[in-house]
C-alpha cells in the first residue's frame, strides 16, 4: 500500500463495520423476509416496506414526531436563546447559573422519565395537585393532550439548558468591537440581534438544531417509562412503534419500518444542515 | 469635521471597581486634535492609547475632564451623538450582508431615503475601490477589503466630525498592508477629515500622520511633526522609541569642555558648550545610530569601540559595539554604516560622535 495511513485506518473500519455496518445489514436482511418465530423466514422482497408505508398506525406515528420534533426545536431554540442572552456576562452569578442549568443535562434520560413520572402520577403527583388546587383537570394516563404535552414539557426541561449553554458559549465568543461598532453605527438593539448576535451564532444555532432534531427524533425511554406511549397512540414516536413491533416479534415488518424511520432521520438532518448554512450567507438581505 | 478637545482628561478603571488606590489608565491630558489633520497616537502597549480612543468615541466616559468637539462639551454624550466612526484592530463587518448593505447599515439605521442611499453607497464605494464588489458577500471579501468597508461605514455618514483608527493593519496581510496605509492616507487627504491613527508601530504613525502624540504611561510625552519627534525628541524616551534602531542614551557627567561618559569622554568645542544653558552636573546623553560615523581608521577625536554584533539590514548595517578594552562589557552603542563596509564581529573600529547630532538629556528632559 502507497500510504502508509491505511494500516492505521483499516482496523478502525474493521471494528466500525462489526458496530455500525453489520448490524443495519442484518436489518436490511430481515426486512425482506416474513418472519414468523419457529418457522423459517420467507422471502418476500419490498412487501414489508410496502405493508409498512399503507399502514395508518405507522403513519400516525411519523406525523406525532414530526409534530413532537417541531414543537421541540421552536421551544427549545427560541428559549434557549433567550435564557442564553439573559444570563449574566460576568460576575458572582454566572457560575451559579451555568451549574443550575446543567444539571438536567447530568440526568440519564430513564431516570428524567421516573422522575416525571412521578412528578405526573394521579395520585401523589405534584402536577396533578396543583391542578386539583387551580380548579383544572389533568391526568396523563387518560388525557392525550396532557400525556403529549408532558412529554414535551420533559423534553424542555430536559434538553433547552443544552442550547442554552451552547448559545451563552457563543455569545461569549462574540468580540466587544462588533456591538461597539453596531453602537457608533446607530444600530438599535433589535437589528444588533439581528445583524451582529445572530449572524455570529449561527454555528452553534445548526449544531443546537442538529442535535436536538436528531435526539427529538430518537426519544425513547422518556415516553416509554412515562406513558408506555398511552394513552391509546397518544405518545407513541417512532422509535417506540418500532420497538412494539420488534417485541411483538414482527421482525420484517419492524426492520423495514426501522430502515425508512432511519431514511428520515438522515434526509431530516441533511436538509436542516444544508438549509441553515446557506441562510444569510452573504447575498441580499431586506 | 471638527476639532476635537481633550482638557485635564484622566481616567482610572480602578474607580469603577472601587478601589482605594488608584492607577491612572489615563493621566491629566490635555491635547488637541486640529480640524482635518491626519493624527497619530503613538505609544507602546499598554500605554493608555486604546483608552484615550474610548474616551473620544464615547465607549468610555472619563474619570475626570471634559471632552470637546468644535468647542461644544461632548464628555456625557453617547456614542451616537457625536458622530464619531472608529475603525478596529481587526476587520468589523456584518458578515450576513453583502458590501452594499454593509455600507448602507448606517444610513439605513438613520431612516435614509433609500435613493440618498443608494447615491451614496455608490460614492462611498468609488472612494474605497469597492465598487466592483458592492454585491459581494462581505464574508468573502479579504482582510484589507474588510478593513476598507469597516472604514466606510464611518465616513458614509454626513454628519462624521471624525474618524478613530485603532491599529487598522495589525491583522492585515502584509503584502496589502503598505498599499491600505496609502489608501488610507489618500481617502483622508481627499475627504479632509479629521483623523487619529492609533498605533504601537512607529512606521505607520509616521508615514500616515502630520502630527503625532507619543503617550508613555498614561501620559503625552511629545506632539510634533514625525522629523520634529525624530530629530528633537523631548526626552530619552521618544529618542529611543523613534527611530530603528532607537537612539544611543549614555549616561554621562557634564564638564567646563566635555561629558565624561563612564567609559571615555567627548570633547566639547566652546560654541557648544556654550549653548548647554545648565552647568556642569549628571546628564545623559543622546544620539542616534545613523549619526554616529563609523572608521577603520584612527583619527584626531575618534574613539575605539569593538564590534560585537554585526546585523546586515539589506541597505545597511547595523553594528552593536562596546567600549575597547573595558571590563564592563554592558555599555553598548548602535551604529549604522554603509553595505559596502566590510566588518566583523571582534574588528575594531573608530567611531566619532559629530557635535550637531548631539542631544543632552537632564531628568528625561532635552537641555539641548
Amino acid at each position: 500500500m502507497k500510504n502508509r495511513a491505511w494500516y492505521f485506518v483499516i482496523p478502525m473500519l474493521i471494528l466500525m463495520s462489526i458496530g455500525a455496518f453489520l448490524p443495519i445489514m442484518v436489518v436490511v436482511n430481515y426486512s425482506q423476509h416474513y418472519i414468523f418465530a419457529g418457522s423459517a423466514p420467507t422471502f418476500v422482497g419490498l412487501e414489508n416496506f410496502v405493508e409498512v408505508l399503507h399502514d395508518s398506525q405507522f403513519r400516525g406515528a411519523v406525523s406525532r414526531q414530526f409534530l413532537f420534533t417541531f414543537m421541540v426545536l421552536v421551544i427549545e431554540i427560541s428559549l434557549g436563546l433567550m435564557v442564553a442572552l439573559a444570563l449574566p456576562k460576568k460576575g458572582f452569578w454566572v457560575a451559579p447559573c451555568l451549574v443550575l442549568l446543567g444539571i438536567p443535562l447530568l440526568i440519564p434520560y430513564n431516570v428524567v422519565g421516573i422522575i416525571w413520572r412521578l412528578f405526573t402520577q394521579s395520585d401523589i403527583g405534584v402536577i396533578p395537585k396543583i391542578f386539583e388546587v387551580l380548579g383544572g383537570y389533568y391526568n396523563v394516563t387518560l388525557d392525550s393532550f396532557d400525556a403529549a404535552s408532558t412529554i414535551l414539557l420533559l423534553d424542555v426541561w430536559h434538553w433547552t439548558p443544552l442550547v442554552v449553554l451552547l448559545v451563552y458559549a457563543g455569545l461569549q465568543a462574540i468580540p466587544d468591537a462588533y456591538y461597539q461598532a453596531a453602537a457608533i453605527d446607530g444600530a438599535n438593539s433589535w437589528r444588533t440581534f439581528r445583524f451582529v448576535t445572530l449572524p455570529k451564532l449561527r454555528s452553534v444555532l445548526t449544531l443546537g438544531i442538529l442535535l436536538r432534531l436528531m435526539d427529538s427524533f430518537k426519544i425513547y425511554s422518556e415516553p416509554l417509562l412515562l406513558t408506555g406511549g398511552g394513552p391509546g397512540t397518544a405518545t407513541t414516536y417512532l422509535s417506540l412503534f418500532v420497538a412494539r413491533k420488534a417485541e411483538s416479534y414482527e421482525l420484517g415488518y419492524a426492520s423495514a419500518a426501522s430502515l425508512i424511520y432511519f431514511f428520515i432521520v438522515l434526509v431530516m438532518s441533511y436538509a436542516a444542515f444544508q438549509i441553515i448554512t446557506r441562510i444569510g450567507k452573504g447575498g441580499k438581505v431586506e | 469635521m471638527a476639532r476635537i478637545e481633550f482638557k485635564n482628561v484622566s481616567h482610572s478603571f480602578e474607580i469603577a471597581e472601587g478601589k482605594e488606590k488608584l492607577e491612572w489608565a489615563v493621566n491629566d491630558i490635555n491635547i488637541i486634535w486640529e480640524d482635518g489633520v491626519a493624527n497619530a497616537l503613538l505609544g507602546p502597549s499598554g500605554c493608555g492609547k486604546t483608552t484615550m480612543l474610548n474616551i473620544i468615541s464615547g465607549l468610555l466616559m472619563p474619570s475626570e475632564g471634559k471632552v470637546y468637539i468644535d468647542g461644544k462639551d461632548v464628555t456625557e454624550l453617547s456614542t451616537r451623538e457625536r458622530h464619531i466612526a472608529q475603525v478596529f484592530q481587526f476587520p468589523v463587518i456584518y458578515d450576513s450582508m453583502n458590501v452594499y448593505n454593509n455600507l448602507a447599515f448606517p444610513l439605513v439605521n438613520a431612516k435614509v431615503s433609500s435613493s440618498k442611499i443608494r447615491a451614496k453607497v455608490e460614492k462611498i464605494a468609488e472612494i474605497l475601490g469597492l465598487v466592483d464588489y458592492l454585491e459581494f458577500p462581505s464574508s468573502k471579501l479579504n482582510s484589507a477589503e474588510k478593513q476598507k468597508v469597516s472604514l466606510g461605514r464611518g465616513i458614509i455618514r454626513d454628519d462624521t466630525v471624525g474618524i478613530l483608527l485603532d491599529e487598522p493593519l495589525t491583522v492585515i496581510d502584509p503584502k496589502m498592508r503598505g498599499e491600505l496605509r496609502r489608501q488610507l492616507k489618500i481617502i483622508q487627504r481627499e475627504l479632509n477629515i479629521t483623523a487619529i491613527y492609533v498605533t504601537h508601530d512607529q512606521h505607520e504613525a509616521l508615514t500616515f500622520a502630520d502630527e503625532v502624540a507619543i503617550m508613555k504611561d498614561g501620559r503625552i510625552v511629545q506632539v510634533g511633526s514625525p522629523h520634529e519627534l525624530y530629530s528633537d525628541p523631548e526626552s530619552p524616551f521618544i529618542g529611543y522609541f523613534i527611530g530603528s534602531p532607537g537612539m544611543n542614551i549614555l549616561d554621562g557627567k557634564l564638564n567646563k569642555s566635555n561629558l565624561s561618559l563612564k567609559e571615555f569622554d567627548i570633547e566639547f568645542s566652546k560654541d557648544f558648550r556654550d549653548k548647554i544653558k545648565i552647568k556642569n552636573g549628571e546628564c545623559q546623553l543622546g544620539i542616534r545610530p545613523e549619526a554616529i560615523i563609523t572608521s577603520k581608521v584612527k583619527t584626531k577625536g575618534t574613539i575605539p569601540f569593538e564590534i560585537i554584533i554585526v546585523e546586515n539590514m539589506g541597505s545597511y548595517k547595523i553594528l552593536t559595539l562596546i567600549k575597547k578594552n573595558e571590563s564592563n562589557r554592558n555599555l553598548r552603542i548602535k551604529s549604522r554604516t554603509d553595505i559596502d563596509m566590510s566588518v566583523s564581529k571582534g574588528e575594531t573600529v573608530y567611531l566619532k560622535f559629530p557635535e550637531e547630532y548631539l542631544k543632552i538629556f537632564k531628568d528625561n528632559h532635552k537641555i539641548y
